[in-house]
């Protein structure tokens, strides 16, 4: 309860989730968009024009030079200005006309595999335009695709159900550790402990005000997805909370097992701030897909409990599914939040002793 | 004001030395001068101003308005100057807890300019006076509270200071250890350290050569304990006190 | 003055029983897990097949896609409804519904479709995962069609500086600049504080020290955690990874150096304004989430928005994950980065003097 008398932290655990999730919310995307790209042409005709027109044209590219040396070309991608190079050869249109067959070579930056990856297809895209659009010959549609459950493909949809889950993960077990530790350090916890107040009591009280600072934050941190995200809640709202409240609880139990095994603050933060930030950023597929992981890691993944949060948020949040979907996710937290508390009560009574 | 020493130098000189916190005048307007050599203590009930006036002398903390000169220097424009000259002992123990005894030394000694080889000589010589010896590689967070205070006084006269502060020196020991840090203390007077003192000890008052009484920010009392109790017609510096502070309007923190 | 000042940083952190352990310990578990873990590779998307049509065709062409190292024909669903219910269970990514007669419409009209339905919610495996069933289908026609029309132009591409495509080689110089940030960004933003909080800031404060002096002591024992740790994690990541850097070992270690006073800097001056290490630890998370998610370390700086751009100009991480990045991958050198270590320099002198500045020995 100390944390109410410190205006400053309060106002931090408050706005920070409400800055990250706007930040996070709007900012990140896997998509890729603006790509430098840098054209050496060395036709200088209708079909090389209408591929650079195009290119311009598109949101993917952003047309940073136009060189005339494979030197440049060496340069610019090596600095970095350029993370790809196309390059036309010389009389393309006539080789189209009379050879039917002309030369484009892409170069890519290949040290970010998926951006390559893409700026290769969409180049190829583009160029295939570009072609129906000198012969004119369309090519058949051979599919119709559509996106289910996030039909804009907004990244926002994928990251907030992420952000969400790492946020609450990190603030509640870094808050519930480091106070309780606190009060190890400064020596008030004997106090307590020698008052004729039960453990479980002791450890309640201290629980108390950051489980309601965390609904706090849940709350915030919807109405914001929801009002300025324009992320919907397609699936039923008291069941998202339920789940919400019981993933804080295993935060909760987290911290309070932390608190346990270590005796100084820095050490409570250390763990809590920074051995744990890692694995929930990368093995709770918030950013990335859980099943692209090697298996050892894979398992490593199950015992990450903002994994099973994120997945259930996603399925009743944005896929909107009924609860019944969830029902692995939510018996996997529960059993989580279960399993810690005891352990941490277990060593508090030890301690006692 | 009488005293042995008012013919020697003046090593504090201060005047109207003001600390305002915001509506609350903590220190208001102040003065005294200290002498070379003398133990001066300065008295005063919780809340009274002591620490604020001693923290402002060490330049720790920047007055409000009035001036104090320490060892000859400006406490606000030659806060440096000031500090080389002066040693301090806070009243929360604030040794480096995870460094051994000789470790303390050797840093706080380095701190103010000593080399390598006058810290060894010194520290073994303070640590044989001390009887201190077998303790130089214990941790200092090992130490019981009274080695504590009494390792955290010789670190603070380790470089041979002009003026040493002492802020309830000997708050929470037992009192023969008590009774050997006083004699820690006139040792260090002896060898020319003036030494500033606050306590609410009464009976370490009477240890003072001369004492200052702090009332609600103000000094209502300053001269020697003979001299006071004669003026307050009383018998131990316990009356003098408890007649002084009767008139106090601050209420204890 | 500094030597027995920093001499006493190094005790300390040696004292502490976790401190040590961590710094040795931490880099390890994160080189030997991380990278495997932060890989977006798409691979292996599992996609159910509605095929309505059972033709030769439809064999065909579900056959070419199974082919393919992207996909796993998962399972055969009866029914649109039937496949819905899979990826509402998590069970594929992706469904592909064949319509009926699809062969005969295929061979009279020539646009025939089928329908490819993504789980969008899985952003990067979605979209992805979509956009590369389509080309596998196209392709799957061009070749059926040999009319020659297709290829007019002829798009050869070549892949520099990491032609495997290997995502473990573009993360782990980032995963290295996140541990050196985590690491010598909380230790020093809890140093100070501490000090406050034990009281012996109090004892150094009443000294002559000059506050450059202090500083600096605080600076140099997380200078060479730094350099330690950079070490143990190069190491890591030729032997395991068989990663190192193209570019000069030297260039690395100077600017990763810079880098170190960057973000010990910004630890300092948060530690220099905070009266609790809770307070301290906070900020300081703050501030590291965000540095962290928008460096362009998993996600594309390019791809944010102009506003967002405009931040991640003023993150000194970015600056220095794309330093590593061309340093490990592309063997760039002082003059490639020019723009980097102008904008890593002037972080790293604005930090320090600020924490030089904002480190108050009187109040």
């Amino acid at each position: 309860m100390h944390i109410f008398r410190d205006p400053r932290t309060i106002l931090i655990l408050l706005l920070m989730p409400a800055i990250q999730i706007i930040l996070f919310g709007f900012a990140l995307s896997n998509e890729v968009k603006n790509i430098d790209i840098a054209i050496y042409d060395q036709s200088h005709d209708v079909a090389s024009r209408m591929v650079i027109r195009k290119i311009g044209e598109s949101p993917y590219f952003n047309l940073v030079a136009s060189i005339d040396n494979m030197n440049d070309a060496n340069k610019l991608l090596q600095s970095g200005k350029a993370k790809v190079v196309v390059i036309f050869e010389s009389n393309l249109y006539n080789k189209i006309l009379h050879e039917g067959r002309g030369d484009v070579q892409v170069i890519t930056d290949g040290t970010d595999p998926n951006t390559s990856n893409a700026v290769t297809r969409y180049v190829q895209v583009i160029i295939a335009e570009a072609q129906q659009g000198l012969t004119n010959n369309y090519m058949p549609v051979n599919a119709e695709l559509s996106m289910l459950y996030n039909p804009q493909m907004k990244s926002s949809y994928s990251f907030v159900p992420g952000v969400m889950g790492m946020i609450l993960m990190l603030i509640c077990a870094m808050m519930t550790s480091i106070s309780i530790v606190r009060e190890k350090e400064v020596g008030t916890m004997e106090v307590l402990l020698v008052s004729p107040m039960k453990p479980i009591y002791i450890i309640l009280s201290k629980a108390v005000p950051y489980f309601t600072l965390s609904l706090v934050n849940l709350t915030t941190v919807l109405l914001l997805s929801v009002f300025l995200l324009d992320v919907p809640i397609s699936g039923s709202l008291f069941w998202l909370i339920i789940v919400s409240v019981i993933f804080i609880l295993v935060a909760l139990s987290i911290g309070l097992l932390i608190s346990t095994l270590v005796d100084t603050q820095v050490a409570a933060m250390l763990i809590s701030g920074l051995v744990f930030m890692m694995p929930v950023m990368l093995l709770s597929g918030m950013i990335f897909p859980v099943e692209n992981m090697p298996f050892i890691l894979r398992a490593i993944a199950q015992f990450i409990p903002a994994k099973w949060y994120i997945l259930a948020v996603k399925k009743l949040m944005i896929q909107g599914l009924p609860v019944k979907y969830v029902l692995t996710e939510v018996s996997v937290l529960v059993g989580m939040a279960v399993v810690f508390t005891t352990i941490s009560l277990k060593k508090f009574r030890i301690r006692l002793a | 004001m009488t005293g042995k020493f008012s013919d020697r130098e003046r090593v504090i000189v201060v005047s109207e030395l003001t600390k305002k916190f915001g509506n609350f005048t903590a220190v208001d307007k102040i003065s005294f001068d200290v002498y070379k050599g003398e133990i001066f203590g300065f008295l005063g009930a919780n809340g009274a101003g002591k620490t604020t006036a001693m923290r402002m002398l060490c330049a720790l903390s920047i007055p409000t308005s009035g001036t104090a000169l320490v060892a000859n220097h400006d406490t606000m424009r030659e806060s440096d100057k000031v500090k080389s000259n002066i040693g301090y002992m806070s009243q929360k123990f604030s040794l480096y807890e995870d460094l051994k005894v000789w470790e303390n030394f050797r840093l706080f000694g380095g701190i103010y300019g000593m080399n390598d080889r006058e810290i060894t000589e010194k520290s073994n010589l303070m640590l044989d006076e001390l009887g201190f010896m077998s303790e130089k590689n214990t941790l200092v967070k090992a130490l019981p509270l009274g080695w504590k205070q009494k390792l955290a006084f010789s670190v603070a006269i380790f470089h041979k200071p002009k003026v040493v502060f002492l802020d309830e020196p000997t708050g929470g020991v037992d009192p023969s250890t008590r009774r050997q840090f006083w004699e820690l203390i006139y040792k260090a007077a002896h060898e020319g350290i003036t030494v500033f003192v606050t306590t609410h000890y009464m009976d370490e008052a009477e240890y003072c050569d001369r004492v200052s009484v702090m009332v609600d920010g103000r000094i209502d009392a300053l001269d020697t304990p003979y001299n006071l109790k004669k003026e307050f017609k009383v018998e131990g510096m316990e009356g003098v006190f408890l007649k002084l502070a009767r008139g106090a309007n601050r209420k204890e923190i | 003055m500094l030597k027995y000042l920093i001499e006493k940083e190094f005790k300390a952190i040696m004292r502490n029983k976790f401190l040590p352990k961590l710094i040795l310990v931490f880099p390890v578990m994160m080189m030997l897990l991380m990278p495997w873990a932060a890989n977006l590779d798409i691979k292996d998307i599992k996609v159910a097949v509605v095929d309505n049509d059972r033709s030769q065709l439809s064999t065909g062409l579900v056959n070419k896609i199974n082919s393919s190292t992207y996909f796993i024909v998962e399972r055969y669903a009866k029914s649109y409804n039937d496949a819905k219910t899979m990826v509402q269970n998590g069970e594929v990514d992706i469904i592909l519904e064949i319509p009926e007669n699809y062969e005969k419409d295929q061979v009279r009209e020539k646009n025939a479709k089928v329908n490819i339905s993504v789980n969008a919610v899985n952003g990067t495996r979605g979209a992805m995962g979509g956009a590369y069933l389509s080309n596998i289908i196209s392709e799957f026609f061009s070749g059926r069609n040999v009319s020659g029309q297709t290829a007019l132009i002829n798009v050869a591409t070549q892949t520099r500086y990491n032609p495997t495509m290997d995502y473990k080689k573009f993360m782990v110089p980032a995963l290295m600049t996140m541990l050196l940030t985590l690491l010598c960004g909380f230790l020093p933003a809890l140093n100070i504080v501490s000090e406050k909080e034990a009281g012996t800031i109090e004892q150094i404060n009443v000294t002559p020290i000059p506050k450059f002096t202090f500083i600096f002591s605080k600076l140099i024992p997380y200078w060479i955690i730094g350099f330690i740790v950079l070490t143990i994690v190069i190491l890591l990541a030729k032997i395991i990874y068989g990663v190192s850097p193209v570019g000069s070992l030297a260039t690395f270690y100077l600017l990763a150096s810079v880098f170190v006073l960057v973000v010990s800097g910004l630890g300092l001056v948060i530690s220099n304004y905070s009266n609790t290490m809770q307070q301290a630890m906070f900020v300081m998370f703050f501030f590291m989430l965000i540095m962290i998610m928008m460096a362009g370390l998993f996600t594309p700086v390019d791809s944010m928005p102009e506003w967002a751009q405009l931040i991640a100009g003023i993150n000194p991480m970015r600056y220095f994950i794309e330093i590593m990045r061309m340093l490990y991958l592309k063997g760039s050198g002082l003059s490639d980065l020019t723009r980097q270590i102008t904008a890593l320099a002037l972080f790293a002198a604005a930090f320090n003097l600020w924490a030089i500045i904002s480190y108050r020995k009187k109040n």
